[in-house]
């Protein structure tokens, strides 16, 4: 993929920090508005399928690694996995909140509810790197004519 | 509202069998969009903007994106006739879907009332004026809910702390998917060096210690 033309790379040079910034609110205000970890990772990772989309696999590759957003996506899950192990070892229960519980006068604010915007922005990683891996798996082995598969060389 | 969700349903209806019958691929996935963003539109007159933004974004973005990059730039058009023992096949499982889908309808809550019944196998008869249930768990976590977490997203709460378990299952299943998809997708086979000719050679000893 050598990417699209001018246009496209422009706008998606002066969209994608939009894109990111939707992502990351709807992250961060997970437990006060709608949203949550699972739709602002899905915002952050069409940010980067639109970088791709937009300039191509080799230089996206240049901005974010494949590899790294492996080991993100594996780094996201193991957090969320030890969010609940932490309950399990503080609490006493398995995805107890155990950090701080909230209080009715502190309710409509950020740092507040606990363990889960830690467990939202783990599952943000994890998601939003995983739809990144999934599409650069996806679009590396494209559908031909006549059902055959055929690999084009990426990595 | 219910004319609304009407309106909805009959051009979710429309797109699904357009999505179908069109014989361009790129127009059956726009379609296939437009299904999906009628859905969410349906879930955002519901009153569930927790539900209607992964809609919009699974099913809109990222499907059409994805079956779009999916599939190659010589790839336009679908060709062929199905069979008639897969019409009849998908004739038999939508009879079979829907004497379930009305069953289950049966013990719906009525629209606009929140919570479920606390006894499963019992159709819905909330006293007149009621909510909800009081005995079932869903009137907890809308009365309690904020106060127990502390998040002020209900959404949030029940999807992170009260059943925190299916979350990670879903988390689970989304990484079990992709290393699926990596491992069938990639392109160089890891080179399998010559196995040992007795099945239950050991390749270590440590292993074969363990496993005998």
């Amino acid at each position: 993929m050598n990417g699209m033309s001018t246009v496209v790379k422009t706008v998606a040079r002066w969209v994608i920090g939009f894109i990111l910034l939707v992502g990351l609110w709807l992250v961060a205000y997970g437990h006060l508005s709608p949203g949550g970890g699972f739709p602002g990772g899905v915002v952050i990772a069409s940010g980067f399928i639109l970088l791709v989309l937009a300039h191509g696999g080799r230089s996206a590759d240049r901005v974010f690694p494949r590899p790294v957003a492996r080991v993100l996506d594996s780094v996201g899950a193991l957090s969320f996995l030890f969010l609940a192990l932490l309950g399990l070892w503080v609490g006493g229960e398995f995805f107890r909140n155990t950090i701080q519980k909230g209080s009715p006068g502190r309710l409509h604010e950020v740092f507040n509810a606990g363990i889960i915007p830690f467990a939202n922005l783990a599952i943000a990683v994890k998601v939003s790197m995983s739809f990144v891996v999934a599409f650069g798996v996806i679009a590396a082995c494209r559908l031909r004519a006549g059902g055959a598969f055929e690999s084009e060389e990426e990595d | 509202m219910t004319d609304f969700l009407t309106v909805l349903l009959i051009f979710m209806l429309v797109s699904a069998v357009a999505a179908i019958h069109m014989r361009s691929l790129l127009s059956a996935v726009i379609a296939l969009g437009a299904l999906g963003f009628a859905s969410a539109l349906s879930f955002l007159a519901l009153g569930a903007p927790d539900v209607a933004i992964p809609q919009v974004l699974v099913d809109v973005v990222t499907l059409v994106i994805l079956i779009r990059a999916t599939l190659g730039r010589d790839v336009k058009t679908t060709s062929g006739l199905r069979d008639t023992s897969g019409i009849a096949l998908s004739v038999a499982l939508l009879i079979l879907f829907g004497i379930f889908a009305i069953q289950a309808a049966r013990h719906l809550p009525p629209l606009g009332h929140a919570g479920m019944h606390a006894e499963a196998n019992k159709p819905v008869s909330l006293p007149p004026g009621a909510d909800f249930d009081p005995a079932a768990p869903s009137h907890f976590y809308i009365e309690k809910g904020p106060e127990v977490t502390g998040s002020a997203n209900t959404v949030t709460a029940v999807l992170l702390d009260f059943r925190g378990y299916d979350t990670l299952g879903e988390a689970t299943v989304l990484f079990t998917a992709l290393v699926g998809a990596v491992v069938l997708l990639r392109k160089r086979s890891r080179s399998v060096p010559s196995l040992p000719s007795g099945a239950g050679a050991p390749s270590s000893p440590g292993e074969g210690g363990a496993a005998s």
